[in-house]
């Protein structure tokens, strides 16, 4: 018989924070631009040099720290973590080791319905790395600093997750207590999120830990639940043919869905951690603490809370829409702007998870505005539009953020509230027609349909289709 | 009297009242270090152009009454560990022989600001690592007194370049007794400031918690009115302070009426030369003469500070220095292999041998399974030196003792043994370990006519009280040039 095999993981997560500069000078954090262009003395490691720490990254640590239950440590320091890199100008990277800036926290995540909490150890500050660019034509790299000092925190969980769903869980909250803090857009496949995932299998009721490796490169929760599956089934087979498993860092192929090994713990380096000298420690108050506090926004769960009793729609909607902050925000500016609740949440409900789908689109990603949401919904109450036309102009209003008012009234869409012409219209549809009339006449309800949409075609859309039901009802008597 | 023979403050007076030009004192220098340096090799740079282009428009805002400093069109030479935005910046090694900054030093930036001419660029130990100017890929400096000496270090070219008159006064930096060591040997007067006074922001760093930039001039009012000018709380250095006493020269009064001064009976036991202990316990005899209580008493910890600050000070520099890889700037190795193998060739040619003994011991320290053994003991060494200079000054105003042990040692006699060198900065290191200012100034000359240095010791941000005392002791003689510049009748 088989054994039984348990899987335990701990994720080692980083996030980029969204501070406008750099975490030790006041260069810009914006991705893109030109190599080397939001560079400084500081940030590319000339001699003579100094950070400078930037408040706004302690400020959004302790806004992540706050809102994952961790104790702040009051007097927290940098220290430089010390290897050799081209991407790492100093040769060293200024992290926290020995005091981090939060410590002892949790986060409860849901899988199939049982709750569970999975124990932060740590969060701690630090800087980017700048990026190398391989040039294949003259065989040589280069570095572009541009990314070198934006600020991340990285936190590290305890070894508390069984499952990929309990990761994915675990991320999906980081991810969604980050972005609804402002802290940082938390995208994976951009690199403002990235999570190494340290492993390892023991057998089911086993005290003790099996030897765990640590796997990264990871950019979609996709790869990272294949990548745990993955590494699972490796470790377990190595266990069964008698072998064991090796304490390494391996490097995940989503590709070839495979990993392979990047260094073991032999050629694991000594960073040689010491106090930064340059830098003083950071005391942080409980006046700033409270003032950090005050400053919170709303968090999803206390969203949801709010939603269920100031809108009447249904739980699973709120949970749908608040499980991203950028839904949650066009749902709440719509509202602002005058859309009923009910009304908005169906557009995000149905056409907009429809688009998302076919269009392949993160709900992070959403390109269109609450305002020509809104436009919209006022469009169609107004009976401007008809619900065909509607989803026309929502699928250009999801695509490319137009004004809606402006299209349909360019594109001639508005709806013919002129009786006279359109009894006039459908008067030429019943002559056209005298087989359908007879069909009616005799009892055949669904013909009225027919002519409903002969109708429809004639007046290109532009009417309203139960106006169009009542004055075919009431000629044909 | 010759106007290299002035010292900067006096110049400055001059130039106030219209006796002499910029560009006259510019030109005066300049043309001695034309005729003096190759034989003493203070200055790896020599801006001549520059210094002469600076002169003019500097004579040009003095005469708008722009520019109110004392220290307005008196040229200055700089450490070559301090950046300076389109100069050549070497830290006297190989492996910044092509460095040319795009920045400045904060504390240059605040000469310059105050009219300042720069002439060049001294030379140094190895990024500062050393006690006598001899570890410099650019070569020796020598002593002006004594060519066959050495000027001390590591800020030995700017010392002898004062002491030769080849520049008024210049900026120093200081971790172990860096300015004040080479001001004894070279019989003039230098101060490190409290750490924090000055900003480090552009100095290229060595031992971070322990460097301060300081200035060397050829006496104490000089002095006072240099540190006043390079004082300031910069928002590029965290660890610079911020203080509202940076006015020492009003610190300049020859008056230690009721001042109380400890002198460390440790450091006079062993070690020392009875020359210079016979000049340094005389120079506290005056200060009693001129009412100072003086008294001797226990300093304890003494023995751990040498340890404690090599460990330290190779810590931070072992990490300090691991920016100089070849990758974005300085000496790159002509052929390599790899990543690696450049890293490794381009550093082993790069860096002198004392800067390699540093890094290795640095790295060394901070390794796993030593870093708690050797870094954090050492850390709890200068937490408890501290303690203990607390104590002291919690009853004396003033530390009195010696600057080294010796006056100048010859050429090539510390080299073969970096063990004696370290023990030379007995009585300098605990000083940047404790963070307390210090200022050494000459008190007299041993057999051979070479300067003995006395140094003056104060609490955290206690300058002005150093600066009183050293200033009454210099008011009982007069500037003494070297004696061999006298009779080469330079």
């Amino acid at each position: 018989m088989s054994k039984v095999y348990e899987t335990v993981i701990g994720l080692e997560v980083h996030v980029e924070l969204a501070t406008k500069t750099k975490i030790f000078c006041g260069c810009s954090t914006e991705f893109g631009g030109a190599p080397n262009t939001h560079t400084c003395p500081v940030c590319t490691g000339m001699p003579g040099s100094l950070p400078v720490l930037n408040k706004a990254v302690v400020e959004k640590a302790v806004a992540v720290g706050l809102a994952t239950n961790c104790n702040i440590t009051r007097n927290c320091k940098f220290d430089r973590k010390n290897y050799f890199y081209p991407d790492n100008p100093q040769n060293y990277q200024i992290s926290q080791l020995y005091y981090p800036i939060c410590r002892d926290g949790y986060v409860e995540i849901e899988v199939e319905g049982k709750k569970k909490k999975v124990r932060i150890h740590e969060i701690h500050m630090e800087e980017d790395a700048g990026k190398l660019v391989h040039e294949e034509r003259s065989d040589s790299s280069l570095v572009d600093f541009n990314r070198s000092g934006v600020p991340l925190i990285e936190i590290v969980s305890e070894p508390d997750m069984r499952s990929a769903e309990e990761v994915i869980a675990y991320l999906d909250k980081l991810r969604l207590i980050i972005q609804y803090l402002g802290a940082s857009d938390c995208k994976l496949n951009e690199g403002s999120m990235r999570a190494d995932v340290n492993l390892s299998v023991r057998e089911v009721g086993s005290e003790e830990f099996g030897t765990r490796t640590e796997t990264k490169n990871l950019n979609s929760f996709k790869a990272i639940a294949r990548a745990i599956e993955n590494e699972r089934e490796r470790q377990i087979d190595l266990l069964e043919s008698g072998e064991k498993v090796v304490q390494e860092t391996r490097r995940w192929d989503d590709n070839k869905e495979y990993s392979y090994p990047m260094r073991s713990k032999e050629d694991a380096q000594d960073y040689r951690y010491f106090p930064d000298p340059d830098l003083v420690p950071v005391i942080i108050s409980e006046e700033w603490i409270e003032k950090i506090k005050n400053s919170q926004p709303e968090l999803r769960d206390e969203k949801i809370i709010r939603y269920k009793e100031e809108y009447d729609i249904p739980e699973y909607d709120i949970m749908i829409i608040t499980a991203s902050k950028k839904m949650a925000d066009i749902f709440e500016e719509a509202i602002s702007l005058g859309a009923a609740p009910k009304k908005v949440s169906n557009w995000l409900m149905g056409e907009t998870m429809r688009l998302m789908k076919e269009t392949d689109t993160e709900a992070d990603n959403l390109k269109f505005s609450a305002e020509n949401l809104a436009k919209l919904i006022k469009l169609i109450e107004d009976k401007a539009i008809n619900g065909t036309v509607a989803k026309e102009v929502f699928e250009k209003v999801f695509a490319e953020d137009i004004n809606p008012e402006k299209y349909v009234d360019d594109n001639g869409l508005r709806t013919v509230n002129d009786e006279g012409a359109l009894r006039e219209t459908i008067q030429k549809i019943i002559d056209a027609n005298p087989k359908s009339v007879e069909d009616i006449r005799n009892g055949k309800q669904k013909a009225i349909g027919f002519l409903v949409g002969q109708t429809m075609k004639e007046m290109k859309g532009k009417a309203d289709p139960s106006e169009v039901n009542r004055i075919i009802k009431e000629i044909l008597g | 009297m010759n106007l290299t023979q002035l010292t900067a403050v006096e110049i400055g007076k001059k130039i106030k009242t219209k006796e002499i030009g910029v560009v006259e004192a510019t030109e005066a220098y300049i043309s001695r270090i034309e005729k003096l340096d190759k034989d003493y090799n203070c200055f790896v740079t020599v801006d001549k152009e520059g210094a002469l282009k600076q002169a003019e428009e500097v004579q040009k805002l003095i005469d708008a009454g722009k520019l109110t400093s004392p220290l307005a069109g008196v040229p200055v030479a700089i450490k070559d560990n301090m950046c300076i935005d389109g100069m050549l910046t070497t830290c006297s090694s190989k492996i910044l022989n092509n460095f040319v900054p795009t920045y400045t030093a904060t504390a240059v930036e605040k000469l310059q600001s105050a009219g300042a001419v720069i002439i060049g660029k001294t030379n140094m130990d190895e990024f500062a690592m050393g006690s006598t100017t001899e570890t410099s890929y650019y070569g020796e400096t020598k002593n002006p007194w004594d060519v066959t000496r050495v000027p001390g270090g590591s800020s030995g070219g700017s010392a002898a370049a004062v002491a030769a008159e080849e520049v008024p006064y210049a900026l120093g930096s200081d971790t172990g007794g860096s300015i004040r060591q080479p001001a004894s040997f070279c019989g003039v007067t230098g101060i490190k400031p409290t750490y924090g006074r000055v900003s480090r922001y552009g100095l290229i760093a060595y031992g971070s918690s322990l460097d301060q930039i300081g200035p060397l001039a050829k006496d104490v009012t000089d002095c006072a009115a240099i540190l006043e000018e390079i004082s300031s709380h910069d928002k590029k250095d965290s660890t610079s302070a911020e203080r509202s006493d940076n006015d020492f020269t009003s610190a300049l009064k020859d008056d230690v009426k009721g001042m109380k001064i400890g002198i460390p009976r440790d450091y006079f036991l062993k070690g020392i030369d009875s020359e210079v202990k016979d000049k340094v316990l005389a120079a506290a005899k005056t200060l009693e003469e001129k009412g100072a209580i003086v008294e001797e008493f226990d300093l304890n910890m003494v023995e751990y500070a040498i340890p404690a600050y090599y460990i330290i000070a190779s810590a931070e520099a072992s990490s300090n220095l691991e920016r100089f890889d070849g990758v974005k700037y300085g000496y790159r190795t002509e052929t390599f292999t790899d990543l690696h193998n450049m890293y490794k060739k381009t550093r082993s040619e790069g860096f002198g041998a004392e800067v390699k003994r540093r890094i290795m011991l640095g790295s060394f320290v901070l390794s796993s399974g030593y870093y708690d053994a050797y870094y954090v003991k050492a850390l709890k060494a200068k937490a408890l030196i501290k303690q203990e200079f607390d104590k002291a000054f919690e009853k004396y105003d003033v530390i009195l003792g010696p600057v080294a042990p010796t006056t100048a040692l010859k050429l090539g006699e510390s080299l073969s043994d970096p063990i004696k060198m370290y023990l030379g900065d007995i009585y300098t290191v605990s000083v940047n370990l404790a963070g307390i200012p210090g200022i050494s100034l000459p008190c007299g000359y041993d057999k051979n006519g070479l300067p003995v240095g006395l140094q003056l010791l104060g609490q955290t941000f206690d300058e002005k009280k150093i600066i009183r005392a050293a200033y009454a002791f210099e008011c009982t003689k007069s500037y003494r040039r070297p004696d061999a510049l006298t009779e080469r009748g330079l």
